[in-house]
């Protein structure tokens, strides 16, 4: 039977961590998985760098916190960040427990690592292959629990929502084609990011945003979406991701000069690369990834970046660590570089480029994963708790998946325990009327000229001329419209497939659908937002405006373009004040 | 550069032929080749022209994959015969052409490259692939202590992506389908060795079935194709040993139990 107590969809960190919260809880709750690949394959698996969390006595909550809200420009909310940074150690201890394979230092202990942003070192990892280690710690962990029912590769297309609840989502079967219902007393949607609205992108094929469309057309608000984190390097071409743990191990930036240009650009001055206090903590290398990003742009305005094959690049050198240390601590930059960038990075600097790398806003939640619609929760990169504020810490995100994971779950478990029995038959009435709209606008459909790959395309070059690392009015305005006109274009559109098993096409362009909506609200609440913060630089608005912006911004589906509202920030113990990095080697 | 741009501005300088393994199981009974001319591009994986393919010729081929950085395991696939990840593996080592491009050997065909993962996902859980400790810590405790040596011992086993290249490799398992299988047995082994796990005597009987270890004769095909050098033969080697040394301990030393 279709009908579970807790449906989560997604089977990434997030939504595996959720899953297990409510198995734990109470093992005669039923849980649905329903993931549109096998959990082990979610994109969460290609994190590299690690996981923030206090463990040593050198470093201080307070510290963690405080390096999160100033790294998030101040739009972090205060409660969920001091909870999320008290909750993360024991979360961390969970994972050692089931297993996960934590780098560990000569004693015995966990080892940690620094990373950008960050006053200390706090970032637990697993060489350089954190994601893949969590993710697998976590799916083999929750095999354990007969009554989790996987749904793999099930595509969700809808939310069900009746008596003005949350009650269960409309899912295609990709075996069989088929959409069918999967009803629960609640649901948590885990679904991820949507980096693939972008053009170079460190996020996987599946980063669609699907679930911030779900909630979205559920009439759900989707939180500060104007901030997307660029990464500052990614491999050209093919957006591969060179992790910070490269740079926090001692890794330099050099422009086409040799020249450590991080120094301009008020990120501290650099020390020798033999000189025992480098890398110097929350300065030049690991300043944060929004100023790392815009120093790029700089840097090629002024010609000072180095023509390559897939446009401009600066240099990531790692030489210095040498060949031992380099396989020891981030074997996987040297298999990637090899591979994908034909260089060893032993002998030759890795080429970098800025990336699309996560997406701070999502689905608008309370601090227990709770959103504006009864019985929906969510949780995980698709969810604004809001800890990320305008530009996430990195590291953060991986914790993140676990504290508001199980978060999410457990709340989900109490909602769910409260409500009656679900009443299928006006679930059911729902999916029939879902069936009919997908099969009449894709597989029966005659006519349509439009390809998926031509649209697709143009959304992500307009997105990234107009929406990318600095913006403006103008080019805003053009994106919004070039959006609108691509949404009409997308009416026309016409698949080659009708059949119904794995009818992948059919997948790609709901996925499509999706990234529509969320480049949409990107655009419009980047337009709105009429200041710089953190990853949302407008060069028309250069300076944060706290009196009018020091607000969350707050998307709903309207008539034609979303209606850009706001919210208050949650400010408790720490007054907003000036990001300051590189200033401590000059005390 | 823009996307648009990048793809105009690379001179087609050559092409290579991909002839395509087709199977639609609502049209035809019997699987059939489609051959398609893509560009070569050097920086181009299998993947890439598979993507080409299906954005720009024919949409309705279908197969999986994601991450394009080998590391999520759903791209598997034959090229020319071998298994191969299709995102690490470039077009250019394959010039001139053409490029024979299979779903993996030894699974059932869902349709075109896609194979069926029931068996595997199945034989993954089967090895009770998670921490069995009774008495364990509670997360209050804090962490278990394990030195970089002890987790030199079983990192190897965990680096498995489950992509089930092995799988396609192994010869057992394609004549004996009840083979447990090179990565279910290696993760079993991941856990054995990790001092943290004390469910060796519940894996035994699995591990130890008609199914488990003793199938495996040894070809050492498994880690041949493994792309992430988990060794999947030796860590059922090396588990052979021990279960030997156990059963003749067991034997002949009953009290050392
Ligand atoms: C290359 C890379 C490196 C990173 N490195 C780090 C790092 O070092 N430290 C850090 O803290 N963070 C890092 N991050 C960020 C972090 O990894 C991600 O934010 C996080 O893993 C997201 O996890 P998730 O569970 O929210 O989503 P995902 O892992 O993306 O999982 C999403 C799940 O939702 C499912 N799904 C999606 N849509 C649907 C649908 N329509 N129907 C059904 N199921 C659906 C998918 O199948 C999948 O199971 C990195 C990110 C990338 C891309
Ligand atoms: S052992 Fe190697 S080849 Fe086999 S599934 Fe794992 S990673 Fe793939
Ligand atoms: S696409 Fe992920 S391993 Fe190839």
């Amino acid at each position: 039977m279709p009908v579970h107590d807790v449906v989560i969809v997604g089977g990434g960190g997030a939504g595996l961590r959720a899953a297990i919260a409510v198995a734990e809880k109470n093992p005669s709750l039923s849980i649905a998985l329903v993931s549109k690949v096998y959990p082990m394959r979610s994109h969460t698996v290609a994190a590299e760098g690690g996981a923030a969390a206090v463990i040593k006595d050198f470093d201080s909550f307070e510290n963690h916190i405080y390096d999160t809200i100033s790294g998030g420009d101040w739009l972090v909310d205060q409660d969920a960040i001091e909870l999320f940074v008290k909750e993360a150690p024991n979360e961390m201890i969970q994972m050692e427990h089931w297993g996960c394979p934590w780098s560990r230092e000569p004693d015995g202990t966990v080892a940690v690592r620094p990373f950008g942003g960050m006053k200390k070192e706090r970032t637990w990892f697993a060489s350089d292959k954190t994601g893949f280690h969590m993710l697998h710690t976590l799916f083999q962990t929750s095999l354990k629990y007969s009554s989790i029912v996987p749904y793999d590769e099930w595509f969700a297309t809808k939310l069900l929502v009746e008596d003005g609840r949350c009650q269960g989502v409309a899912a295609l079967d990709l075996r069989t084609g088929r959409l069918e219902v999967i009803a629960g007393r609640s649901v948590v949607i885990c679904t991820g990011g949507a980096g693939k609205v972008f053009p170079f992108t460190t996020n996987g094929a599946i980063k669609t945003g699907d679930g911030m469309s779900l909630a979205y057309r559920a009439r759900v608000p989707l939180k500060d979406m104007e901030f997307v984190q660029y990464h500052p390097t990614g491999l050209p071409g093919t957006g591969i991701l060179i992790t910070e743990a490269a740079r926090g191990e001692g890794g330099i930036l050099v422009n086409s000069e040799g020249y450590r240009y991080l120094q301009d650009y008020d990120l501290g001055t650099p020390l020798d690369v033999t000189d025992p206090n480098h890398p110097v903590k929350k300065s030049m290398e690991l300043g944060p990834r929004d100023r790392l990003s815009q120093a790029f742009i700089h840097e090629q305005k002024k010609g000072r970046t180095i023509k390559g094959k897939f446009g401009d690049v600066l240099h990531l050198d790692v030489r210095h660590l040498g060949e031992k240390r380099i396989d020891s601590k981030i074997p996987f930059v040297r298999e990637l570089a090899k591979k994908y960038a034909g260089i060893d990075p032993v002998y030759e600097p890795i080429p970098i480029r800025p990336v699309l790398h996560y997406f701070m806003g999502g689905i608008d939640t309370d601090i227990t994963g709770a959103t504006t619609l009864p019985g929906l929760y969510a949780a995980g990169e698709v969810a604004c708790v809001s800890i990320n504020g305008a530009n996430r810490l990195g590291s953060n995100s991986l914790t993140e998946l676990l504290v508001f994971g199980a978060r999410a779950g457990l709340a989900a478990a109490d909602f769910a325990l409260n409500q009656p029995p679900v009443d299928l038959a006006p679930l059911r009435k729902q999916v029939v009327d879902e069936d009919a709209r997908i099969t009449r606008a894709y597989l029966t459909k005659s006519g349509g000229t439009e390809r998926i790959s031509t649209i697709r395309t143009e959304m992500r070059d307009t997105m990234e001329e107009g929406a990318g690392i600095y913006r403006t009015d103008e080019g805003l305005k053009a994106t919004c419209d070039k959006l609108a006109e691509l949404r009409e274009r997308f009416a026309n559109i016409s698949l080659d497939d009708r059949s119904f098993t794995y009818n992948t096409e059919l997948i790609s362009v709901l996925e499509l659908d999706a990234m529509l909506d969320v480049a949409e609200v990107v655009a419009h609440s980047a337009l709105a937002r009429k200041e710089s913060r953190g990853s949302h630089q407008r060069t028309d608005f250069p300076k944060r405006d706290d009196e009018s912006y020091l607000r969350h911004s707050m998307a709903y589906r309207g008539e034609g373009s979303p209606r850009i509202d706001y919210k208050d920030v949650v400010i408790t113990r720490w007054p907003p004040g000036e990001r300051v990095y590189g200033q401590e080697q000059s005390k | 550069m823009t996307e648009t741009d990048i793809n105009t501005t690379i001179e087609e300088v050559a092409t290579i032929e991909l002839e395509v393994f087709r199977y639609r199981p609502e049209k035809a009974s019997a699987p059939s080749f489609d051959t398609f001319t893509v560009p070569l591009h050097d920086e181009w994986v299998l993947l890439d022209a598979l993507n080409h393919i299906k954005d720009e010729i024919d949409g309705s081929l279908s197969y999986r994959w994601s991450c394009r950085m080998g590391v999520c395991g759903s791209c598997g696939m034959m090229a020319n015969g071998e298994a191969v990840l299709t995102c690490a593996a470039f077009l250019k080592d394959y010039a001139p052409g053409p490029i024979r491009i299979e779903p993996l050997a030894n699974f059932p065909v869902a349709r075109d490259l896609i194979v069926g993962m029931d068996d595997f996902m199945e034989k993954l859980n089967r090895v009770k692939p998670w921490v069995i400790n009774e008495n364990g810590k509670s997360v209050e405790e804090g962490e278990y202590l394990q030195t970089p040596e002890e987790l030199d011992d079983y990192v190897q086993y965990t680096m498995c992506i489950n992509c089930m290249l092995c799988y396609s490799a192994c010869p057992i398992y394609g004549m004996e389908p009840s083979f447990i299988g090179p990565a279910a047995l290696a993760l079993a082994q991941r856990y054995n060795l990790d001092l943290r796990d004390h469910g060796n005597e519940e894996r035994m009987d699995i591990l130890s079935s008609d199914e488990g270890i003793w199938q495996c004769t040894f070809v050492g095909e498994c880690s041949e194709v493994c792309p992430k050098h988990v060794d999947p033969a030796g860590a059922i080697q090396r588990y052979k040993v021990e279960a030997t040394n156990n059963w003749w301990k067991s034997k002949l030393m009953p009290w050392s139990n």
